[in-house]
């Protein structure tokens, strides 16, 4: 909550003496033991602690791999293979590091939704969802410079892909692809600046977005599933009626998520690393190849819904635009949403049923963007089936609920569909 | 401090002009950076023409030859396959290569070649780039019933016939690139990479 920074005054000299020149567990009782956040938190605010865990696990596992591997395109793939065979517990780290990209993703697209679906997102908490897309941006850019590293053929083929896409820029596409480059095609350049981005350069710029995002985020308080401002009532101390301490109930209840999240990592760590192709291609178990393009170049699952939106338009520059409206929609959600109701527990049928639409139409366009449809298409529909045509079908009417999902959810509090039940005056659970 | 006597013009002029003359010196000094990242003289020199032996390619088949690091295929066309090129321009985007960004002005006729039993195109997809595939015969394929030979890009399904000309319906926008060449030695090889004389 946003009250006054608190004041220790430690009994021992030393931490006294230091307390008044950095006033360092003044600070961390600030923002732990007298910061309040609402008592009725749910499953779903594990997912924000989760990602900053997995953040750690990412510099942590990292900057052991940047021991080991080698950033030049004639020795990148072996040096990966080294770190998986020769160097002891290397598979156990490169695993940590691969697994982690996935879980960052899984984590953050779920903190994502429950943002969206107890309106998270609206005053006074739009800078920290503007701070949140920001580093949801930030972290596609690590994740895909990350995956360019093994220099696998997926590696060259999918950076080709995306790096082309700013070749779709009128005027100076074509320039800027070769500058990005620094080549005519993904080469040793590449590489090597991609690896100066992934290891020093975004991981700066994510650890300044999730600072900012929290300062925000603390200045203004968590939000609840009920989406009642618990700083309305207040006991005469001063403290939120509906409140509890962050320390030590919520670090307890993170640390028991924690708990139960690390089994899950540790089962896909030793069993699944690859998940069958989804959190890392075969076609990236072979050595980049400029001549020869892997079957199905499709990006790792994270990605897919918005290759499918880059997909289903069968033009390059408006499919380039279309898949950055897919983005840049989500930053405006709350501008889009006029509804003064926070939590879809008392918001109108027309939002739940959107909301379920956007999600389906997420993870439908997901579908088609990993190739799903392609293989299960000639299954259902007989094998002199048009692919192309029914998927672009399927995918382009995924693409228009999705789309549509923003402009409705406008028209709908806009226009005043939305029959919203009545808020209740304090979260549901108190006592 | 004393504001009397301070001579608030003056302030504001040396904030503007110190402000001006240094973020132009800081914009100067931004240049070497992004600099950096151009294609080094070393990736620069690498993009010479190559000579490429084609005299052991089959009627029907399709060679990779690699320039600048791009694919660029060479096939011997046979007389159905050339026969195959009329007739489909309704189902194509630019079946006259209209778009001169594409091909020399010597590629711009019916074959987009200079021989016509003798495509050479970069083997690029005009989408995102990536390589297409090579389906020569003319039968029917799962990605099209009326096929009549050409290339099928697996990345997103961009089709193109046997003179790289792009179909209709389809992500790429543009005819698959042809770069300057030009035939030597009795038509045994082709040297990729400089136009022949006289041709731009």
């Amino acid at each position: 909550m946003a009250t006054a920074p608190i004041r220790i005054q430690p009994k021992n000299r030393i931490l006294a003496w230091i307390e008044d020149r950095l006033p360092i567990q003044s600070f961390l009782a600030t923002h732990t033991s007298e910061y309040y956040a609402p008592k009725n938190f749910n499953l779903w605010y594990y997912f924000g602690s989760l990602a900053l865990l997995v953040l750690v696990n990412q510099i942590v596992t990292g900057i052991f791999l940047t021991m080991f591997y080698k950033p030049d395109a004639a020795q990148a793939f072996a040096s990966v293979e080294y770190i998986m065979r020769d160097v002891d517990w290397g598979w156990l780290i490169r695993y940590m590091h691969e697994v982690g990209a996935s879980m960052f993703f899984i984590v953050v697209y779920l903190h994502m939704f429950r943002g969206l679906m107890y309106g998270s997102y609206k005053k006074p908490r739009e800078l920290v969802w503007l701070l949140g897309m920001l580093i949801f941006l930030a972290l596609m850019a690590e994740a895909f410079m990350g995956y360019v590293l093994p220099w696998g053929n997926m590696s060259f083929w999918g950076a080709k892909v995306i790096i082309s896409l700013f070749g779709a820029i009128p005027v100076v596409g074509d320039a800027l692809v070769q500058w990005i480059m620094g080549d005519y095609v993904p080469a040793d350049a590449t590489l090597n600046r991609f690896f100066a981005l992934h290891v020093i350069a975004l991981p700066l710029v994510l650890l300044l977005l999730v600072v900012l995002h929290l300062a925000a985020l603390h200045e203004v308080g968590s939000n609840n599933p009920d989406g009642v401002e618990i700083k309305d009532k207040k006991t005469p101390e001063g403290k939120p009626l509906d409140g509890i301490p962050f320390h030590p109930y919520y670090t307890v209840k993170d640390l028991f998520g924690v708990g139960f999240f690390l089994i899950l990592c540790a089962f896909l760590i030793f069993f699944q690393p690859t998940l069958g192709g989804w959190f890392l291609e075969p076609d990236n178990f072979i050595p980049a190849n400029n001549l020869v393009t892997p079957e199905h170049i499709k990006p790792v699952w994270y990605f897919t819904p918005f290759y499918a939106m880059l997909r289903m338009i069968p033009a390059k520059l408006p499919g380039v635009i279309t898949m950055f409206v897919g983005i840049i929609a989500l930053f405006l959600v709350p501008w889009l949403d006029r509804g003064r109701v926070k939590s879809v527990r008392y918001r109108g049928l027309g939002y739940k049923i959107g909301l379920g639409l956007f999600v389906i139409s997420f993870v439908m366009l997901g579908a088609v963007g990993a190739g799903v449809t392609t293989e299960v298409i000639p299954q259902w529909f007989g094998a002199n089936a048009d692919v192309t045509t029914i998927e672009n079908a399927f995918g382009r009417f995924w693409l228009a609920i999705y789309l549509l999902s923003f402009v409705g959810l406008w028209a709908y509090t806009y226009f005043g569909f939305e029959k919203t039940k009545p808020v209740p005056e304090r979260v549901t659970t108190h006592d | 401090m004393a504001i009397e006597g301070v001579d608030q013009g003056r302030r504001r002029f040396l904030t503007a002009t110190t402000a001006v003359v240094g973020g132009v010196g800081a914009l100067a000094a931004v240049v070497p950076f992004i600099k950096t990242w151009e294609p080094s003289a070393r990736a620069k020199s690498a993009g010479a023409p190559v000579l490429a032996d084609i005299s052991k390619i089959e009627p029907g088949q399709k060679v990779t030859f690699g320039w600048r690091s791009l694919p660029v295929f060479v096939v011997n066309r046979t007389q159905p396959q050339l026969d195959a090129l009329k007739g489909e321009d309704s189902r194509l985007k630019d079946p006259n290569s209209d778009n001169t960004d594409q091909q020399p002005t010597f590629a711009k006729n019916g074959t987009r070649s200079l021989k016509p039993e003798w495509l050479i195109v970069i083997g690029i997809c005009t989408h995102l780039g990536c390589v297409p595939d090579y389906f020569g015969e003319l039968k029917p394929e799962p990605f099209d019933p009326d096929w009549k030979g050409g290339f099928y890009c697996p990345c997103h399904k961009s089709r193109y016939d046997l003179a790289g000309r792009v179909f209709q319906g389809v992500p790429a926008p543009a005819n698959l690139q042809v770069p300057p060449y030009k035939f030597m030695d009795d038509n045994k090889h082709v040297m990729i990479g400089v136009s022949p004389q006289g041709a731009a």
